[in-house]
């Protein structure tokens, strides 16, 4: 393609040979452009990018897209929300509501639900897309680190990812304590404790980000700003900086027959990808407009406006700050002590270092990893989780833990549902915090290993075809089918470290650094299971071997 | 909520009706043997005292029969049940209407289940109830209805209930595995008993405390949320941001990755 | 081979494969650290031969498929008329919630047949009719090639040079300097985000004092002492508070919940005996942990349990933590009744109300 669209028809298959109107004006139109704009060399640089099929690679799509919905529908409430706290009488059509004091932001909220037509439509689409975004960015992460696509050379492209998630956070949050209705309101009266427990700066902190006492009447105004203007920029900027380098670095892949770690094997972006991605725009959008349409999201109008004295059973911020929530729950009584004249409220800060330390942990997991491997090499082939036993093992840690925070936010309504009382659940969930991570390590690390274990009988020595066969001997065997060289391939193409031995260095010294390094080398490979290699798959089969280098032919052999 | 929590009739949970099998056999029982009661209270209408005093003994039949094993013979309770001396009408209704009593199994508290014994005999037995020693009387139809505001009604209710029961009267949970049940379909005589009488671990609401007209704003504003669809489609429970986040995650992303599968998949 | 089919599309990025084979690898001499390099490797075998689809062989599926995509896009603009013939046939009718149901339920099921028709035709077109055949590009290592770096590095020694940023030590540090000071300002506007006053005496008191009438939230109403009758759970604020012009904010210190228990289930500690009236006793509403209000009474155990947090606090000895994140009491606000039998306050409470903060001891 390139610079030929610009001066003859474009090709499709059902294009007449002369030059009909339309192929004329787009190429005046494309010319036209060109001439202005230089366009072409973009084109030509990205119209044939190859862009690799699977359906995990499709996560962070969904999440860009829920974004512009995001955008499209929270311009429309924009034109009708008012970000004020001014105190004014309810007179809408809402009956249950009708001559009750609350502020403007909440009156604007009712109106743009009940007197504007397809307000409530917009609101709900905004407010089911944040949730989706939300969540699409975290199975994205997940996909992400359970396939090691953050390694070399795409670290940095992790942390930029990461900020976009905790900017979705905040995003999230501020939106949801606009309409200032009983339940944002209680959750900001929880972060303005939060805030108040942190010890020397937090009863400024609050006082300040509150611009007087708890509620004052500059909160939501302040939150607005930030929610629709500063938030907003930065993440538009990191969004665009996470997409560059995307490009930069082209996609991973997963290990398959002809995929290496230095091609990209996929369909080009002009036309297939862009019509599968510009089609999930679509769909994207459809399926947040049919929920939107079907369940009701935040009704405030039965939580009515905003008032320190009244609070809901079940009182709990939307689901992506639940797990901070849940550290609030699960904090163990009496963690409060007196520094001389100064309160140090530990069950308030030590849920909010042990977040802060979780989200660093994670933020910062590449680099702990490049470090233990030591390897300085590009990694473009994603890992299947298997093949990487101790970092599937500890993600699923850290998803229990997060699961448990998770969990622990709505811990009453665990308790009703399930008849059990609301401190047994609250203990068990205290327990499961430190033991659930534990567990679920070891048994991740067992099934991982066993999986890769059960990979290599298969690919040495084929499925177990349940049929038996009895040799002229009298013996009887069960007939293995092999794998054909390219289903082999999937099982046998990974990476494989070993511990480091601890050496000295040019000084003959052997430095901490070098000990921990070898100890988590060590606790990251010491159960590894080698890829299967030639000399064992012949040993498996003699005659096998020739068989498996036919097809092999020009490629060179995965990349080492 | 799949708590015993709407009208009788509406009670679902089928999981935990194996014990209120037995009931459900026993209300039977019951029910062939109250239907004589119920006919005779029915057909007197004619001298109000006389009539008064008649239905005063079928409630200390049916008190002797039912109730006096656990809260004595003459309402002075004993180790298994409390005192009913100055509980009232209301409370009497209440805890028989909704079928809280009689008992089937001790528990954290008692759950609403079918009714074992008719409109009839519950004021029978509360007629009875009341007669032994002064207490909180059962609602008038007048009372009910006396106010309609469901404004007032549902401020005072984010104010007075929303704590335990939620404030779309979905319920909430209690300490030590009790509950604030759900109040979505609860009869308005029901709910009136509730606020005067204190039912359990709920407090009293006397009428010095929510005035008369004000517990049927309440009532107006509960019913207003019963007869009033949800406005934005399905409303999940109405458990709040925690059925919307298992919603996103579970049916929203569900159906996501499905869509992403299908489209990245190979086509025959 | 390029391609690894027969079906070469001109114009693919893909250069020669062969001599790109270890272009990665040139362009990355780097150290594998502690990864296992082994010559004993498996060989990759090369693409597996592609399948065509239905649509490739079968003329007929092609065209059905042609013919799904145009009716899948013909929904779409079904969906689209359909919104906006439902945003008029069905508008809202003021007060009537039935009808905003319905707007909303007819319109976003246009919008999303609309939306949906449009992105399932766009991946039916892709998956059915489009080519499947996978292409191949080459990766390059991710820095630039070393004459590129080397010029950059040249471009900074210039630009150093030409400047005499190194050089020129003086005014390297006091740029720094300088810089480094420039947010000062910043830090110092954000402190008229809230108004003079210190805080923290505003936290230490509340509008209680000696005299002030419990009343009812909301009307604001006087409690007499026999209102309060056992079980009972009244929902207080301060007489007055419906007047302040800051009233959510005193509102927010100063609710209280007024129970009556028992005067023997009270346990009360030593200077605290006149703070409660023949078994009426008034507490803090808000939660000693964050705030929450902790207004959930159960009348037979007599223990407040927060709906947010969950801590529970006995006041049948003076709001003592039971279970829960919280570490103090609820503040108790002493009672007693004026001359006309109504409840009114003794004092404010006798320590700040609400979750703990650095300076609470003050």
């Amino acid at each position: 393609m390139g610079a030929s669209v610009l001066t003859t028809a474009t090709r499709s298959p059902a294009a007449p040979v002369e030059e009909s109107r339309g192929s004329r004006f787009t190429g005046w139109a494309a010319n036209y452009v060109d001439e202005r704009t230089s366009i072409s060399g973009l084109v030509k640089e990205l119209g044939r990018k190859i862009f690799p099929d699977h359906w995990s690679f499709m996560l962070g799509e969904v999440a860009l897209y829920s974004f512009v919905v995001i955008l499209l529908s929270g311009t429309f409430l924009t034109f009708f929300f008012q970000a004020s706290m001014t105190s004014v009488i309810y007179d809408g059509s809402y009956a249950p509501l009708k001559g009750i004091e609350m502020s403007n932001a909440m009156q604007s909220t009712l109106d743009i639900s009940f007197d504007i037509r397809g307000g409530l439509l917009m609101r709900q689409i905004h407010h089911w897309a944040a949730l989706l975004f939300i969540a699409s960015i975290g199975l994205h992460m997940l996909r992400i680190y359970f396939t090691g696509a953050f390694r070399k050379p795409r670290e940095i492209n992790w942390v930029v990812g990461f900020i976009l998630f905790i900017l979705a956070m905040a995003e999230g949050f501020t939106g949801y304590s606009l309409p200032d209705d009983l339940l944002s309101g209680n959750g900001l009266r929880i972060i303005d404790g939060l805030i108040k427990g942190i010890p020397i700066v937090g009863t400024w902190i609050s006082y300040l980000l509150f611009g007087s006492q708890f509620p004052g009447t500059d909160i939501v105004p302040r939150l607005f700003t930030l929610h629709i203007l500063l938030l907003p920029a930065i993440l538009v900027a990191a969004l665009g900086i996470h997409l560059v380098l995307l490009v930069i670095n082209k996609h991973t892949q997963f290990a398959g027959p002809g995929k290496t770690n230095n091609n990209v094997v996929g369909v080009p972006i002009m036309p297939t990808f862009a019509a599968k991605a510009g089609g999930f725009f679509f769909i994207i959008f459809g399926v947040i407009a049919l929920i939107a349409s079907l369940f009701t999201i935040n009704p405030i109008w039965t939580y009515g406006p905003y008032d320190p004295s009244p609070v809901s059973a079940g009182t709990q911020p939307d689901w992506y700050i639940g797990f901070a929530d849940g550290a609030l729950r699960l904090v163990p009584p009496h963690l409060e002590w007196l520094w001389g004249p100064y309160t140090f409220s530990l069950n308030i800060f030590l849920p909010v270092v042990v977040l802060g330390l979780f989200i660093v942990v994670v933020m910062f997991y590449p680099f702990l990893e490049a470090w233990v491997t030591g390897d300085k090499r590009e990694h473009h082939i994603a890992d299947r989780p298997r093949n990487a036993p101790t970092r599937t093992a500890i993600g699923a840690a850290g998803v229990t833990f997060y699961a448990v925070l998770w969990g622990a936010a709505s811990s009453d309504l665990i308790a009703t549902h399930f008849l059990i009382s609301i401190e047994g659940v609250i203990t068990t969930l205290q327990i499961l915090l430190i033991v659930g991570p534990i567990i679920a390590y070891f048994v991740t690390k067992r099934i991982c290993i066993g999986l890769m274990k059960k990979d290599r009988e298969i690919a040495l020595h084929g499925y177990e075809s349940g049929r038996i066969v009895r040799l002229p001997g009298g013996e009887y065997i069960e007939v293995h089918e092999q794998l054909d060289p390219y289903e082999r391939w999937r099982l046998i193409s990974f990476e494989d470290y070993q511990p480091l031995m601890v050496r000295p260095n040019a000084k003959g010294e052997i430095t901490v650094a070098q000990r921990v390094r070898a100890g988590l080398s060590n606790w990251f490979f010491e159960d590894r299971i080698a890829p299967v290699s030639r000399t064992e798959l012949a040993a498996a089969h003699g005659d096998a071997h020739g068989a498996l280098e036919g097809d092999a032919g020009a490629h060179g052999a995965i990349g080492h | 909520m799949a708590k015993n929590s709407s009208s009788p009739v509406k009670s679902r949970a089928a999981g935990r009706r194996s014990p209120l099998a037995s009931v459900a056999l026993i209300v039977i029982g019951l029910m062939s043997t109250g239907g004589a009661y119920a006919l005779f209270t029915s057909s007197a209408t004619a001298d109000s005292s006389v009539v008064k005093t008649q239905v005063v003994e079928e409630g200390a039949k049916l008190y002797a029969a039912n109730c006096a094993t656990c809260h004595g013979l003459n309402l002075e309770g004993s180790g298994t049940g409390p005192s009913l001396l100055g509980v009232g009408a209301a409370a009497t209704q209440f805890q028989v209407g909704t079928g809280r009593m009689p008992l089937a199994a001790s528990g954290p508290q008692a759950p609403q289940k079918p009714a074992q014994f008719t409109d009839a005999q519950v004021n029978a037995l509360a007629a009875f109830v009341a007669s032994k020693a002064p207490g909180p009387a059962a609602p008038t139809a007048a009372q009910l209805t006396a106010s309609n505001d469901p404004a007032k009604g549902a401020e005072l209710f984010r104010i007075n209930c929303a704590m335990c029961h939620n404030v779309a009267g979905a319920g909430g949970a209690l300490t030590e595995g009790k509950y604030a049940p759900s109040l979505s379909g609860v009869s308005a005589k029901y709910v009136w008993d509730a606020m005067v009488s204190g039912p359990q671990n709920m407090p009293v609401f006397n009428d010095n405390n929510i005035s008369p007209e004000d517990k049927a704003n309440i009532i107006t504003y509960l019913k207003y949320l019963d007869k009033t669809p949800s406005v934005g489609g399905y409303d999940l429970g109405n458990l709040g941001p925690v059925s919307e986040g298992l919603f996103i995650w579970i049916f929203g992303l569900g159906t996501v990755v499905g869509i992403t599968i299908w489209l990245t998949a190979k086509s025959n | 081979m390029a391609q690894h089919d027969d079906g070469v599309t001109d114009g693919s990025p893909v250069d020669d494969h062969t001599a790109a084979g270890s272009s990665l690898e040139k362009a990355m001499p780097h150290d594998s650290g502690i990864a296992v390099l082994t010559d004993d490797l498996m060989e990759n075998p090369g693409f597996p031969p592609h399948r065509p689809r239905q649509t490739d062989l079968d003329p007929k599926k092609d065209k059905r498929a042609e013919k799904q995509v145009t009716f899948l896009f013909y929904l779409s603009i079904v969906g689209s008329i359909f919104a906006v013939a439902a945003y008029v046939a069905f508008p809202i009718v003021p007060g009537d919630m039935e009808s905003v149901r319905t707007n909303n339920l007819l319109l976003g099921l246009g919008i999303a047949l609309g939306m949906l028709g449009i992105g399932l035709g766009a991946v039916h077109w892709a998956k059915q009719l489009m080519s499947d055949i996978e292409l191949v590009e080459e990766r390059h290592g991710t820095r630039g090639t070393d004459a590129t770096r080397a010029k950059a590095v040249e471009i900074f020694a210039l630009g150093n040079k030409e400047s005499g940023f190194t050089r020129r030590g003086l005014i390297r540090n006091s740029l720094i300097g300088a810089l480094v000071l420039t947010p000062i300002p910043a830090v110092v506007l954000f402190r008229d985000l809230a108004p003079a006053a210190d805080p923290i005496p505003l936290l230490q008191h509340t509008v209680w004092k000696k005299g002030t009438r419990l009343t009812r939230d909301p009307s604001g109403t006087p409690i007499k002492a026999s209102d309060v009758t056992i079980g009972s759970a009244f929902h207080v604020i301060p007489e007055g508070l419906n007047e302040l012009d800051d009233k959510l904010e005193e509102k927010a210190k100063a609710a209280v919940l007024l129970m009556r228990l028992k005067p023997e289930d009270l346990h009360v500690t030593a200077g605290r005996e006149t703070w409660n009236y023949d078994g009426i006793v008034a507490y803090s509403k808000i939660c000693t942990h964050v705030g929450c209000p902790v207004a959930l009474y159960e009348q037979q155990t007599h223990h407040l349990l927060c709906p947010c947090h969950q801590s529970q606090f006995d006041i049948t000895h003076e709001a003592a933590v039971i279970f829960g994140p919280a570490n103090r009491p609820l503040p108790q606000l002493p009672i007693t009744i004026d001359s006309e039998g109504y409840l009114v306050a003794r004092s404010d409470f006798h320590e700040p109300v609400g979750p703990s903060f650095w300076e609470r001891q003050f």
